[in-house]
């Protein structure tokens, strides 16, 4: 039985691995296709009317978009593989370059709004599947609902007007005050990191002040699909064999729901963060624009403006990659942890 | 897996009059609502009351919206006034450019409506279509598109329609075409994928044998035998769709793409816009805009959670057993709901 199993493990962990590969290559065909179905070329678009055509011409050699489309979607390919996204063609930035400057704020952005999703959710979904169809699991629903039907700009916007606005308690938009950015010397790029590093604690305190309001926001977005998955997890297992045996075995109410239910609910929780990587950064980009916060989504949407593909394509890449890969990765720890998964 | 029993529709019944075809149609609808029953009846109920309340603003908003959604005047010249707070000549108060901000809101149900409703058939027709053949003719062409279709799905729904929007709003121009376009990308894969699976589960019944046997071409299958067969559960998936499809949108005016402020009023741009009221202290720009998302999107939400509670056998048969007990074993009433 037992290297049964463990065959089935490494079956499902090459086949999962293996998958990746075709997977990748289509989501960066369709990037390259959706990217390249539009009339003229990235140079002509971004800088047609402001430079002469001579340059203009010039500029596109430079790129290769006079050369055959499959010649380039081979080039982007390989580029790709070699981590290269291209030059951006605004302002000649590397594009993996945008991905060290303002990683750091969307990676900080979403590790907080995981924290308080997580400090949100779990608690809430636990206690309205413990207590179900009572007025709190009504509450709860109806809360996890409205989580949901709130775009996270408007709730961005409520919280902005309460707690910087209304109480002045919190600022209101980017990662620092611009003095405290200037002081912290820029290591990681990491604003809160960096400030540790350089063992100042008043420009940390500044820094997580800032990021309250942005974590919470994105936060509260996850939080309710956390709580929904929780508390059916623990509606269902109090119903299972297992509870009801260590029921009968006359172990305590309490440690049959805490020890038993709570802990058997949370498992699938590892496959509803994976399912929801695409959410948190689709929700970043929102979070990262109500708040002037300086993540790669608020640099895609400045490319966007100033219509430039290259970046654009490059930026929509490295999300999708992202993506991809957090996906792969949750699901393989998944298959170790639950023996459930290997099919 | 739930294995479709109604029978399917024979030859015989061919002179079906339009009535009893409507009638039986009428009924379908209607079904959901008479069979629910406790929490999902409430959310039928109350979601979909929220939701005409909305699809109401949207119809009727020439009559209801005092003013058009770019005037800034009233009829004999006078200008409305910046940032005016909500009063008895502007119930929600007018914006940085001295629009009336109640009657944004009423054409900006009016955008959203008829935005997702297209969305909502594209995607349909798209989604449904491919599933289908996916499904039926299987090989390479269904391999095919379920990789691409989980590339497409596994990409962030926002990017997606970003993308989509951005490139076609090149030539396309940005009106409701273009959102209902951009959205449409998001959702096609949703579709394709519950329709594909139910066509692959349908086509080894014995009635698509018959229908083969009887020399019914591959066409005639899809479209006469399987289509009325594999579509039970779309009606959830596209009523939650249509909640998530006003979001995207708002996402999309919010970062500005989608619907231009000239082409029609807007939610999420609305909401941009209000981004930096915010600072000043108004709240009536951000508020208003923002409660009307919250209110379609929940109506939808509760209609798609309602009737998925009433339809989905694997949910339903829960919540008909604590009604089945009590009426057997009636003294056991009170031990069984503890």
């Amino acid at each position: 039985m037992s290297t049964r199993t463990s065959g089935s493990l490494r079956t499902y962990l090459l086949t999962r691995l293996l998958l990746f590969i075709p997977n990748v290559l289509i989501i960066l065909t369709i990037v390259f296709v959706l990217m390249r179905v539009a009339p003229g070329d990235p140079v002509s678009v971004a800088r047609g009317g402001q430079l002469p055509p001579e340059q203009i011409a010039m500029l596109r050699r430079q790129a290769g978009y006079d050369r055959p489309l499959l010649v380039q979607y081979w080039e982007y390919l390989s580029g790709v593989v070699r981590l290269d996204f291209g030059r951006t063609i605004t302002d000649s930035r590397e594009v993996t370059q945008i991905l060290v400057t303002n990683g750091g704020a969307t990676l900080t952005l979403t590790l907080a709004a995981l924290v308080v999703a997580v400090l949100i959710g779990v608690p809430l979904g636990l206690l309205a599947g413990r207590r179900r169809d009572t007025t709190l699991d009504g509450g709860v629903r109806v809360f996890g609902i409205l989580t949901y039907a709130a775009p996270v700009f408007f709730v961005g916007l409520l919280l902005q007007l309460l707690f910087a606005r209304t109480l002045g308690w919190l600022p209101s938009s980017s990662q620092a005050t611009p003095i405290m950015q200037a002081r912290v010397p820029t290591r990681t790029h990491i604003y809160l990191l960096d400030a540790l590093l350089a063992g100042d604690t008043e420009a940390f305190f500044n820094g997580l002040q800032h990021l309250i309001l942005p974590a919470l926001t994105l936060g509260l977005l996850l939080s309710g699909v956390f709580l929904r998955i929780v508390r059916v997890n623990v509606v269902q297992t109090l119903r299972d064999d297992y509870v009801e045996a260590a029921r009968a075995r006359g172990v305590p109410e309490r440690r049959v729901v805490i020890q038993h239910a709570f802990r058997n609910a949370l498992v699938p929780f590892v496959t509803v963060l994976g399912l929801n990587v695409a959410l948190l950064l689709g929700g970043a980009i929102l979070t990262e624009q109500t708040f002037n916060w300086p993540g790669v989504g608020s640099q895609l949407v400045r490319y966007l403006q100033n219509r430039d593909y290259v970046a654009v394509q490059g930026i929509v890449t490295m999300f999708a990659l992202a993506v991809v890969t957090i996906s792969l990765i949750i699901d393989l720890v998944n298959a170790i942890i639950d023996p459930r998964v290997r099919y | 897996m739930a294995t479709p029993t109604v029978p399917p529709p024979t030859l015989v019944v061919a002179p079906t009059t339009g009535r009893t075809r409507l009638r039986r149609v009428l009924r379908g609808i209607v079904r959901p609502l008479r069979e629910s029953h406790g929490v999902a009846r409430f959310m039928l109920v109350t979601g979909l009351a929220v939701t005409l309340l909305m699809v109401g603003l949207a119809a009727f908003a020439p009559v209801v919206a005092p003013y058009g959604f770019n005037q800034v005047a009233d009829a004999d010249g006078t200008r409305f006034g910046n940032h005016v707070p909500p009063g008895a000549d502007h119930w929600f108060g007018t914006s940085v450019q001295g629009l009336d901000v109640f009657s944004r809101v009423v054409w900006g149900a009016r955008t959203a409506v008829a935005v997702v409703l297209l969305a909502l058939a594209f995607s349909l027709f798209i989604g449904v279509l491919l599933g289908i053949v996916a499904g039926f003719v299987g090989r390479w062409l269904d391999r095919a598109l379920v990789l691409v279709m989980d590339a497409l799905y596994a990409l962030p729904a926002l990017l997606l329609a970003i993308v989509v929007a951005f490139l076609l709003s090149e030539y396309v121009g940005g009106g409701v075409t273009t959102a209902a376009l951009a959205i449409t990308a998001v959702y096609v894969p949703q579709y394709f994928r519950v329709v594909r699976a139910a066509t692959v589960s349908a086509k080894e019944q014995t009635y698509v044998e018959a229908a083969r046997a009887m020399g019914a071409g591959p066409v005639t299958i899809m479209s006469r035998y399987l289509l009325g067969n594999v579509v039970h559960s779309v009606p959830v998936i596209a009523t939650l769709n249509a909640a998530d499809a006003i979001l995207t949108l708002a996402g999309l005016g919010f970062l500005g793409y989608g619907i231009q402020p000239t082409e029609a009023a807007e939610w999420g741009y609305d909401l941009q816009r209000a981004i930096s009221d915010a600072g000043a202290g108004i709240w009536w720009t951000g508020l208003f805009p923002g409660a009307a998302i919250v209110l379609l999107v929940l109506g939808l939400t509760l209609v798609g959670e309602g009737l998925n509670e009433t339809t989905n056998p694997a949910i339903r048969v829960r919540r008909l057993l604590p009604v089945t007990i009590p009426r057997r074993l009636p003294e056991q009433d009170g031990e069984e709901t503890r």
